[in-house]
This record gives C-alpha cells, structure tokens and sequence, in this order.
C-alpha cells in the first residue's frame, strides 16, 4: 500500500485540508469479509476517485460514508472513518441520520421521488423542518443553477422529477444533494446509465462542483477518473492496493496491479 | 450423438422454423378461444343474475320502500331501518378496520425485524384471511357480547366486521409497500430523512393506491357478510332507527347510536326470502338491487380515489 507522501501534497499551489480519514477499516456483508483494512484521506474541495474490477469492494466503501449499510440488517463495520478537519468525529460512532445529513449521495440509476421538480429537491429541507416558502425557493433555485439544470426546467418545476431525461434525472438528483450544503457528496457510478452526451455534462458538472463540496467518486471509466479526479484510490480484493494523485497513479503507477489495471491489461 | 445433432441442424431449416411458428401459433389460437369461452361464461352469468334481480326488484323501487321500516304487509314493508344499519355498521368497520390495517402493515414490512417470529406472524395473517366468517361471528359473541359486555349492537357488529377484513387490509399494505423500490427508500435515507419520514412522506403515498384496493376488497366483503352478524344477535325485523349521530342540541354529537341494535340488508333480505309469500320474493330482490348499488358506490368511491392517488405519483 502507498501513501501518498508529502511531496504530492506539496505539488499542490493550496494547502490542502482533510475533509475525511478512513483508518483500518474493515467492512462485513453477514460475515462476509468485503473491506480489509482501508486506509484513506479525503481532501477539501477535490475530486476523490475510486476505481478497481467489478467486485472489488469500489460501492460498499463509498456506501461505508453515508452508513447506508446501516439500512440491512446483518452489516458491521471495524475501524474509523473520521469526518471533519479541525474536530474530526468518528463518523461510524455517529447517529446515521446525523451522518446523512452531512454527506450527499448521487445514485448509479437516477432516483427521483415520484413528485415535482421543486419538492424533489426542497424535500432535503424540510426532513430538516425547514418549509419556508421563500426559503425553499431560494434553494431550488440556487441547487438547479449549480447542477446546471435550472434554465431547463424553471418553467416547470411542478412538473414530476420523473419526466425528465435520464440525464435530467440524474443532474435533479445531484441538485436534490446539493440543497442541503453537505460536506463531502458521494457518487457512484453516476454516469453509467448516461449516453456520452449526458455524460460529458455530468463530468463538466462534477469539476464544476467540486470548488464548493468535497467529492467522492466511484468509476468505471478510467478516462473519467483522468477528466474529473485529483486523487484516485485503485482497489482490488477489498483493499486498495495503491492511493495518489491521479496524475501519479495513471502515469508512474508503482504497484504491478495497478500497473496492469489503468493499462487496460485486466479489469 | 447423431439424434440429437439432427435436432440440432433443424435450426436453421426454413421448412422446420415454419412447421415450429405454425405450431405455436395453434397453441396461441387455441388460449385465446378458451380465455374468450371463459371470460363468456363469468359475463353472462353475472348479466343473467342481475338482470334477473331488476326484472324482479323493480317494481317494488320507490321512495317510500326505501324510507318504511319492515313490516308483516309485502306492500308496506321497506329496508329503512336495514341501509341505515348497513351504513353506520361499515362506517364503523372502516373506522375501525382501516388504521388499525394499516398501521399493523406498516410496522410488520417496515419495522419488524426480519425473524422467524415474523415469518409465523405472516403465515398466520395469511391464514386468517381464509377462516370462514362464522368463525369471528363466534369469536365476537364470546369476545364482544359475554366479556366486554358491548351487547348485540352496531359496535360489536362494526368490530366482528372489522376484524374479519383486518388480514386482508393488512396483507395488501405490506404488498404495496414492498412494490416501492429500494432505490426511493435509499433516495429519502441519503438526504437525511428517519425512517418514519421515509415511510410517512414516500413509501406510504406512492403506495396508497394499493392500499386502497385491499380496503374495497375488505369493505365489499364486509357489506354483504350475513353469518358472522347472525351469529352476535343481529336482528332480523326491528322498526326504529338508532338515535341520530347528529343532534339539534349541544353538544350536537350523539354517539348512542354505537349500542343501538340493529339489522342489515342482507339480513334483511335473507328474512324476506325464507318467507312463503311471493310478494315478499319481490322485495328481496329490490334489497338485492339495493346491496349491489350500495356495493358499487362504495366501490366507485375507493376506485375514485385510487385514481386520485395513482394519478398524482408519475413514476
Ligand atoms: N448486499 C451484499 N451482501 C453480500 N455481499 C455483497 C453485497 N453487496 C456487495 N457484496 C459483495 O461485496 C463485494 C464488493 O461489492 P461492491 O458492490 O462493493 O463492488 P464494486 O467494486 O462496487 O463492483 P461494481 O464495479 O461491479 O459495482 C463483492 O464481492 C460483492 O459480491
Ligand atoms: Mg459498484
């Protein structure tokens, strides 16, 4: 396992602040052994990719963040994932709920709820209590116009979530993410169920994002990584067998395995 | 082996792709004439009955058999006291029946945890939707009329009825909400919502039209269910009214009418029938027509709000 030495964090013009720490994690699916022994930083405002073959562990880590294997029964987690910089909080000793406030998740499939436009993304507010009009409409607003959808739809957002284009779709559900100031939002795959056009405008999006909210991406697709991410976990097993910046881990890979991953030799 | 490579090599044979395409087709013609025969005879069956109810019900049709008590006279007597009976009983049995459904519903598909307790608890809800209806009518006499001490009135028939729909009021909430897919519930967690937030604003809304289809089913049943009343002392010719709900003076609302006792039509039309005189036949069958109109208003009424609901969620 490598870590990232200071130098790579050097090379950056500004310092750079941990947003989260994962430590000695390890996760079970009912037993089963899924994440062994996970080590990894999150940093502020940059893009954080995850990639490795099918199967390696890419989902149940980034899941690990927002505790959504709290919702099944059977789950455990060993280990650490410390939230925050200055105070950090063990986010696994944390109330779920609490957790889930902070962190934001965008879903493979695009996962509208079944109502408006305008109550798909103000519903993150009012779990919070919040139902002020004005309020709510600023939010809107502001979450459409920062997920680039807001001059496709102002005109209808009483319209349902569900009538939009899978891209659409996908851009309301990061917009719905967006409306509740997280720290760190979690993607996985987001583009996968996306044609190329789409596509290109999720990951335009994504670079755009990250000067406001920390991101964590998990991807298929290793020219996306190379589009979007500064930093890049590649996982296999379980493990992640090597972390840097992703310029490093595409062009002067040190493990064999990743050597042999980002050439396209497996995977 | 060569039998089964001369199998094999058919696949491709254009004579042996016709012959098999003919085949199945015959297969298809054949379903579809006796799904046709099928839906024939139910059709005209129901036609027959219920044409046959009108020609004799009809002329027994007016305001006043709707508005007179029962009598020993065919031409005076009415159902008067029967709908209202019928009313206030499955007003009761929704009251009753429809919360308590599908609240239990809620709690076994969202919030028991998944064990073996459960799963007896599943099959024996399942069970109880089939134990014929005589069976609650026993269990309310007993329940009830001799321990609560609640009589033979519209409470302990509304509450025998209720019970007798509850299986069925709980069992289609839990399908409907397992129907709603896991990538919603996910959806309302991720933004930080509890489980009851979850539950209370998505998975019960967008499965409510489900749920009201297991409500018509459970309060059409419970119109027409004669035995189970029979069995806790309803009455089968009674000439008043219980006290009205609402009265004229403070405070304005009674809630006598829950001990009064009562009748309902298809008591009332079972009595009609085992008397010998025709004219009394007559009657029955205007009942009938009753029952039915009342069946298909309360079911209009449901349908008319699934509508609602279905159509208000766009998936
Ligand atoms: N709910 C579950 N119960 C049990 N095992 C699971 C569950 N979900 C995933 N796994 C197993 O855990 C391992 C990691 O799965 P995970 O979904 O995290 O892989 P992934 O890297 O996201 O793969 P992909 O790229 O195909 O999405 C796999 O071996 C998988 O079979
Ligand atoms: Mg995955």
């Amino acid at each position: 396992m490598v870590k990232p030495t200071d130098s790579v964090v050097a090379t950056e013009n500004e310092p750079l602040k941990k947003m989260a720490q994962v430590r000695n994690l390890n996760f079970y699916y009912s037993g089963k052994l899924a994440l062994k022994n996970i080590n990894l930083p999150v940093y502020e405002k940059k893009v954080t990719a995850l990639i490795g073959p099918s199967g390696c562990g890419k989902t149940t880590l980034l899941r690990s963040f927002n505790r959504m294997h709290d919702l099944y029964p059977g789950n455990r987690y060993e280990g650490e994932i410390w939230l925050g910089d200055e105070n950090p909080r063990n986010l696994l000793q944390m109330d779920p709920i609490e957790v889930r406030m902070q962190i934001g998740m965008v879903f493979q499939k695009p996962n509208p709820f079944p109502k408006s436009i305008y109550e798909n993304i103000a519903y993150g507010l009012r779990v919070r209590g919040i139902n002020n009009r004005a309020i709510l409409d600023e939010v809107v607003e502001r979450s459409l116009r920062s997920a680039a959808l807001w001059d496709e739809v102002k005109d209808r957002l009483k319209e349902p979530g569900t009538a939009l284009s899978g891209g659409q779709q996908q851009r309301l559900c990061i917009a719905r993410a967006l409306a509740t100031d997280p720290a760190i939002i979690l993607f996985d795959e987001p583009t996968s169920a996306l044609d190329p056009i789409a596509t290109v405008s999720i990951e335009n999006l994504i670079v755009e994002l990250k000067d406001q909210v920390t991101i964590l991406i998990v991807t298929h697709n290793m020219q996306q990584a190379i589009r979007i991410s500064q930093f890049t976990a590649f996982m296999y097993l379980g493990e992640i067998v090597e972390y840097n910046d992703t310029m490093s881990i595409f062009t002067k890979p040190v493990e064999q395995k990743t050597a042999d991953y980002v050439s396209g030799r497996f995977g | 082996m060569p039998s089964q490579q001369k199998i094999l090599n058919t696949l491709r044979n254009p004579i042996a792709i016709a012959a098999s395409i003919q085949n199945r087709k015959r297969w298809e013609q054949f379903f579809i004439v006796l799904g046709w025969f099928s839906l024939l005879v139910a059709l005209l069956t129901l036609v027959f009955l219920v044409s046959d109810l009108f020609l004799r019900g009809l002329p027994m049709l007016n305001w006043k058999f709707f508005t007179s008590p029962p009598s020993s006279d065919p031409e005076e007597a009415g159902i008067l006291t029967a709908w209202v009976g019928s009313l206030l009983v499955i007003f009761v049995t929704a009251v009753v029946a429809i919360p308590l459904g599908i609240a239990a519903g809620i709690y076994l598909e969202e919030y028991a945890p998944k064990n073996w307790l459960l799963d007896f608890i599943e099959v024996n809800i399942t069970n109880l939707a089939g134990v014929p209806s005589i069976i609650y009518g026993l269990l309310a006499l007993g329940f009830f009329v001799y321990i609560l001490k609640w009589g033979e009135s519209i409470l302990t028939a509304g509450f025998t009825l209720a019970l007798l729909i509850l299986p069925v009021v709980i069992v289609t909430t839990r399908e409907s909400l397992r129907a709603i897919p896991q990538g919603i519930r996910e959806a309302a967690y991720a933004v930080g919502s509890s489980r009851w937030q979850m539950i209370a604003d998505h998975v019960l809304p967008y499965s409510m039209g489900g749920i009201l289809t297991g409500i018509i089913v459970g309060i059409s049943r419970a119109i027409g269910e004669t035995a189970p009343l029979i069995t806790i002392g309803a009455l089968t010719f009674i000439t008043f009214l219980p006290e009205p709900p609402i009265q004229s003076e403070f405070p304005y609302i009674s809630f006598k009418w829950i001990w009064a006792p009562f009748t309902v039509l298809p008591i009332q039309m079972f009595n009609w029938v085992s008397r010998p005189q025709e004219a009394f036949q007559v009657n029955a069958a205007a009942a009938g027509i009753i029952l039915l109109v009342l069946t298909l208003a309360v079911n209009g009424t449901a349908i008319y709000l699934r509508y609602r609901f279905r159509k208000s969620i766009k998936w």
